[in-house]
């Protein structure tokens, strides 16, 4: 609790202590009045400030001029009823300052919940100087700096290891529970938590540029991009509350003149004046304009604490309407993790050809290349290759000890106009030529993900329609990990440049039946991440292009992630339209009473704090999404 | 330019009214009042000075809503 909600939770209290005392005290007249102005200043003295305040600087029709005229009027009109029936302008007044109180405080709260998931901020660095450690602000580390990170600290800094061998905890970044280990060389990013040795790390990144402040900044500012329902809301408030204190107005003028020009009847004025009053009352829009930012800020503080970044409420509001999801195979639904696992209708020893593969292609950092390098199992001797030409989407070209090797697929072949055999096995096929003549083929094939084929059936299950699997590789082996998978349509043999006009042509295609959601691991698929409705990239941890290119960003590269995301996205939305529907619903029922004279300030008071209240924490369950 | 400020606001409805306080003020490209985070993002028009600039966006939320911050 803030010094501020302390000192209105006294003010309550105090107020609420005298009122009950007040009904023990059988005071009449002028002496009951003053008695009564007590409780009522004590709880609302700052309203009746704010609400002069809003007069004076011409900001009429704000909840705190609602809420002084409601009271004062009640009050007006217990003096002139001469009823002294003051109780309810004060309880309407302490009502509304309770309901201020527990808004603010699960406002507060809700906020320290979400930063405390969020808490993965280092607050220092140790770096050696003569010897000792110094603890130093992890703003002022420069890039090669050497630092040291003891069991039990957040690695402050992205960098690679020099000394020591440790296992780290990620769970703070990628919801992962499984520790990672890393030995002198690896790559270690910010955020982590290291849990058992001593760690030297030469730093590779400044502070800002680093995962975990790139990650802290994504979330703080995924609140600002507001979603439409949270525009929607604002605009609202902004007619709604003007709207309201007209019609009471009228309601508190029109119906006593017509009554006393039009029918000869009594005016009854202190009767509408009351309806009118209540009327007030139930209008204050907080209940809505409270509850939807804060369903969103729990949505995807939520969601963070699951590995799943989003980037904005409006992405969030996106993302729920998927039903079409569009996923790249290698690294997304696959490992990317290529083998070697057959060499067919070679010419050459067999390790002779990898031999040459490798070199060719020992400039690239495709995984496919990693793979064959893998395969040779020797260093690559770089100067025995020159000429390298590389033919995007079909291969490599280079000269490798003086011969012209060229690795690729079919096209490659076709467009140097060298005769190649196809191969039965599926998987990515790597043709050579040396000299223009045909040497075999190396069939690489890649593994899928234990997940993916859970992920597209939850997918499913979930109610999107329609799953879409695009790739660069061969029909054949696009097919069978396709059919494995379940995947409704396979897109395949598509350059990086074709991979966008294909998500075109599905957008096209859906257009009016929900979003489309690209899911890659934000390797050459930018331009697809950001074409899609939302782009979903996984796997991300220390991946800066895919960090900005995607709207969601999975921390780690688990596809069952994607179905999370959407069902998170639905909780979270439909606890907004739960809240939106049920606080403008009883508003309008309760001024629709309230008008007929059915409802008094009792009701008036529920359908102002009790909604809101009620709002607040049907809000806060968008926080809890371990379970679903 | 865009810069990024700590606020202080009770309410969510005074935050949004803040956000178009400050979206009203001349210097002012664009403003976004997160309640959630208690942070104002402002984008400065080309060559306004963000200090002054600032100094009217408090002064117009605090006619707005009296018991707001600005920490400049």
């Amino acid at each position: 609790m803030s010094k501020k909600q302390k000192k209105m939770l006294v003010r309550i209290l105090l107020a609420a202590a005298m009122l009950i005392g007040f009904q023990f005290i059988p005071a009449t007249g002028w002496v009951r009045f003053v008695l009564y102005l007590v409780p009522y200043l004590v709880v609302g003295y700052d309203i009746l400030i704010k609400a002069a305040k809003g007069i004076k600087n011409g900001q009429m029709l704000d909840e705190n001029f609602l809420m002084a005229v409601a009271t004062i009027g009640a009050f007006a009109l217990a003096v002139w009823e001469q009823s002294g029936d003051y109780t309810e302008a004060i309880a309407v007044m302490l009502f509304y300052q309770i309901g201020e109180w527990f808004q603010s405080y699960a406002v507060g709260k809700s906020r320290r919940n979400i930063s405390e998931l969020m808490d993965i901020r280092p607050d220092y660095a140790n770096v050696e100087k003569n010897g000792t450690l110094e603890k130093v602000d992890p703003d002022e580390v420069p890039i090669g700096t050497t630092i040291v990170v003891q069991p039990g600290e957040k690695v402050p800094i992205d960098g690679v290891v020099l000394e020591g061998e440790s296992t780290l905890n990620t769970s703070a970044l990628t919801g992962e529970s499984l520790p990672r280990e890393v030995q002198p060389g690896s790559e270690i990013i910010s955020g982590c938590i290291n849990q058992s040795g001593l760690l030297k790390i030469r730093t590779v990144k400044e502070f800002g540029e680093s995962t975990v402040s790139k990650i802290l900044d994504l979330v703080e500012n995924a609140s600002s991009r507001k979603s439409k329902s949270e525009n929607f809301i604002s605009k609202f408030a902004r007619i709604y509350t003007p709207v309201v204190c007209l019609s009471a107005l009228a309601l508190a003028v029109l119906p006593p003149l017509v009554r006393l020009l039009g029918m000869g009847l009594a005016a009854e004025w202190h009767v509408w004046i009351y309806r009118a009053l209540t009327f007030l009352v139930i209008s204050c829009p907080c209940a809505l304009v409270i509850s939807i930012p804060l369903s969103f800020f729990a949505g995807i503080g939520g969601a963070s604490k699951e590995g799943i970044l989003i980037k904005g409420s409006n992405y969030l509001e996106t993302l729920s309407k998927t039903n079409c999801v569009v996923f790249d195979k290698t690294g997304t639904l696959t490992q990317g993790v290529f083998e070697v696992n057959g060499i067919h209708h070679s010419r050459l020893e067999d390790k002779k050809l990898i031999e040459y593969a490798a070199l060719a292609e020992s400039a690239s950092s495709h995984p496919i290349s990693r793979s064959l390098q893998q395969a040779y199992g020797h260093k690559i001797d770089r100067s025995r290759v020159t000429d390298i030409q590389e033919i995007s989407g079909s291969g490599v070209i280079a000269k490798v000890d003086g011969k012209e090797v060229a690795a690729g697929n079919y096209r490659l072949m076709e467009s140097i106009g060298v005769p190649y055999m196809n191969c039965h096995k599926a998987g990515t096929i790597i043709h050579i030529a040396i000299d223009r003549q045909y040497a075999g083929h190396i069939v690489i094939s890649d593994k899928i993900k234990p997940h993916s084929r859970e992920a597209i059936a939850a997918l499913k299950k979930a109610g999107v329609n329609r799953t879409v699997m695009l790739t660069g590789d061969a029909d054949a082996v696009a097919q069978q990990v396709g059919n494995t998978l379940g995947i409704d349509e396979v897109c395949s043999q598509l350059l990086p440049a074709g991979k966008v006009d294909k998500v075109e042509e599905i957008l096209k295609r859906h257009t009016g039946q929900g979003t489309l959601a690209f899911v890659g691991d934000g390797v050459n698929d930018a331009p697809v991440l950001s074409r899609a409705d939302i782009g979903i990239a996984m796997g991300a941890m220390g991946s800066d292009a895919a960090i900005e290119a995607a709207d969601v960003v999975l921390m780690d590269d688990d596809p069952l992630k994607v179905v999370k995301a959407i069902r998170i996205s639905r909780k979270c939305l439909r606890i907004v339209y739960q809240n939106i529907a049920f606080a403008i619903g009883v508003k309008m029922i309760c001024l629709v009473l309230g008008a007929f004279g059915a409802a008094n300030m009792w009701l008036a008071i529920f359908a102002d704090v009790g909604v809101m209240v009620l709002a607040v924490l049907n809000a806060i369950r968008a926080l809890y999404v371990k379970k679903i | 330019m865009r810069k990024s400020y700590k606020i202080e606001v009770d309410c969510a409805n005074c935050a949004n009214k803040m956000e178009e306080a400050a979206r009203k003020t001349p210097g002012v490209a664009d403003a976004v009042v997160n309640f959630m985070t208690l942070k104002m993002n402002v984008e400065f028009e080309e060559g306004a000075d963000a200090k002054k600039v600032m100094g009217e966006v408090r002064k117009s939320c605090k006619k707005i809503e009296d018991d707001c911050e600005i920490y400049l």
